[in-house]
């Protein structure tokens, strides 16, 4: 079983403003960037159970095929800086999403 | 065509290429000073560096203090300013101070003072206030023209306004186009959207805004899209007609097709599609190629004007005040029945504040080395000898904050849990006084989009 952190040359998480996170997944060749994209796994429902968060949370999971990654932005439950926040930056936010299994492709 | 169209601005050929130098991602993080230098060997139009963001949390701007220290900024700003003002490069800050508030540009422009003065140098200087009064917010809301980003920001109420003290907004590239226009040295910016500074060099030349501003995003990191990436690096970006180019000015960075693509991702919600005060810069069919070694054209990147203008409206108030504690945990049976030890704090504590209404404070653990960072969505089990625990108390006041978290570091400290051995005590405390008070709490209140009706940002020519 290969884990996403593992193909992934970039995995990391950030504010996207105050009261969003976004996970950006970059690689490093089409290859890896082409079995993750195929797997089937980066989906909605895939991130909901990761983050224990509702559809509607994620405000958007995009490929972007020229830069060889994918983004996914969601909802902060407190944001930045608030009491209660544990992620000022949303920097750590990320290592849930290293331990994703990315099956290999079927050929045929 | 007519020579008056031929000619751009300043009698500039429309085909000349602009270049502009971002010395770093921040200013006040520093750059290699060679990096610098290496930039100043190319014909200049600007140098541009971002001084702000919202990263840090709503703190800077409530507190009206910056996150980096004044002696880095000044060490930053005394190479931009000395080799700058000698070969007549326009300078411009972006979000002066942090978080562009009126206390962050005076803060700005003192030190750019101390600096002139010091090196016996004169610059006509400009200033571009970002803040906005309560009273502008007031009455925007009334007219229907605040419009809330996404569905988890509370509402913009009344009260929510009349709290928030410093309340600023991101300017375009427009005034600062205007500024540029009356020839000045250092353009200091109150807050701005982060490629707006950037973009108003390419625009003002009369280059694609599309162009200008896709740049702007990248060069606003610094030498963040080379390869080893930095915002502690300086980078060069090249505007013509048709297309842009970047590359690191450190040879031991590179700037590669895949870099300078992925760096789009960076700190924005959606990989291609940017919002701007004003417009939306659509970056799906760009190209992305290697001209030579280390230089990077970009094609492609679409400007699409906003049907209404709308800003971004930022503004944090205060809250509550915290006091802390940070301990250790090292007893295994301790570690075995944490969280229900904590409860039992936290009760006690409310029990012996019974007077005081809950509403008026929390109690908060923060277990570091089981959950600290995810909370309860941690995935993994716990497996480990030794706990980071930390605990505040965010209260009315810093007295009631002072008074309850010694209440729950007594009693954390001597609580005798079922089948404790450790009958002494229960933490470990780095440092006396255990108890840290922080100061008041701040939160976003305000982050909204404004429609602007006429160019709200005031220019100051001083």
């Amino acid at each position: 079983m290969t884990q996403l952190g593992d193909l992934a040359k970039v995995l990391r998480s950030k504010n996207s403003g105050p009261f969003e996170i976004t996970l950006d997944v970059l690689f490093d060749s089409k290859e890896q960037y082409d079995q993750v994209k195929q797997s089937g796994r980066i989906t909605k429902r895939t991130i909901c159970e990761l983050y224990q968060i509702r559809e509607e949370q994620i405000h958007h999971l995009v490929f972007f095929d020229q830069a060889l990654g994918f983004k996914i932005t969601m909802s902060r439950d407190i944001s930045s800086g608030s009491v209660g926040d544990r992620d000022v930056y949303g920097a750590q936010q990320h290592a849930p999403l290293m331990k994703l299994s990315i099956d290999y492709l079927e050929e045929g | 065509m007519g020579m008056s169209e031929y000619f751009g601005k300043e009698g500039l050929q429309m085909n000349t290429d602009i270049r502009i130098l971002s010395p770093c991602g921040m200013l006040g993080y520093g750059f290699p000073e060679q990096s610098f230098m290496n930039g100043m060997e190319f014909e200049l139009h600007g140098i541009v560096v971002d001084a702000g963001s919202t990263d840090g949390g709503p703190h800077k701007l409530g507190a009206g203090v910056s996150i980096v220290s004044k002696r880095a900024v000044k060490k930053d700003l005394d190479i931009m300013i000395t080799n700058g003002l000698s070969r007549k490069i326009p300078i411009i800050i972006g979000s002066a101070g942090g978080s562009g508030a009126q206390t962050h540009v005076n803060w700005t422009l003192d030190i750019i003072d101390e600096i002139l003065d010091e090196r016996g140098l004169q610059a006509k200087v400009s200033v571009i206030w970002a803040d906005f009064t309560q009273q502008e917010i007031h009455q925007a809301k009334e007219e229907g023209r605040i419009k809330a980003l996404s569905p988890n920001i509370p509402p913009l109420t009344s009260e929510l306004i009349d709290s928030t003290n410093s309340i600023v907004a991101q300017m375009g590239h427009e005034p600062i186009v205007e500024a540029l226009k009356q020839g000045v040295d250092i353009i200091v910016c109150g807050r701005a959207y982060d490629p707006s500074p950037f973009a108003a060099i390419g625009i003002y030349h009369g280059k694609d805004p599309g162009l200008s501003y896709h740049l702007g995003k990248i060069l606003e990191c610094g030498a963040l899209c080379a390869e080893p990436g930095t915002t502690k690096d300086s980078i060069l970006g090249t505007i013509s007609d048709d297309s842009f180019t970047v590359q690191s000015l450190n040879p031991d960075r590179n700037c590669s097709p895949t870099s300078v693509a992925a760096h789009t991702f960076y700190e924005k919600e959606h990989p291609y599609i940017l919002h701007g005060p004003g417009f939306t810069l659509d970056l799906e069919h760009c190209r992305f190629e290697e001209v030579e070694k280390g230089v990077v054209r970009v094609t492609g990147s679409r400007f699409l004007p906003a049907e209404k203008y709308f800003i971004k409206l930022e503004g944090a108030r205060r809250v509550a005040y915290r006091t802390f504690v940070v301990a250790g945990i090292r007893d295994p049976i301790l570690i075995g029945k944490l969280e229900e030890v904590e409860d039992y704090v936290r009760n006690q504590a409310r029990e012996y504040y019974r007077e005081i209404p809950e509403s008026d404070y929390q109690i908060q653990f923060y277990n570091y080395g089981k959950n600290g960072v995810l909370g309860s969505k941690e995935p993994e089990s716990f497996t480990g000898h030794e706990i980071g625990v930390m605990f505040e108390v965010v209260a009315k006041t810093q007295e009631l904050a002072n008074s309850i978290c010694a209440t729950v570091r007594s009693t954390f400290l001597h609580y005798g849990y079922d089948g404790r051995k450790s009958t002494a005590g229960n933490l470990a405390f780095p440092f006396a006084p255990s108890d840290i008070e922080f100061g008041p709490v701040y939160e976003f209140s305000v982050y909204h989009l404004m429609e602007m009706k006429n160019n709200a940002f005031r220019i100051e020519h001083r």
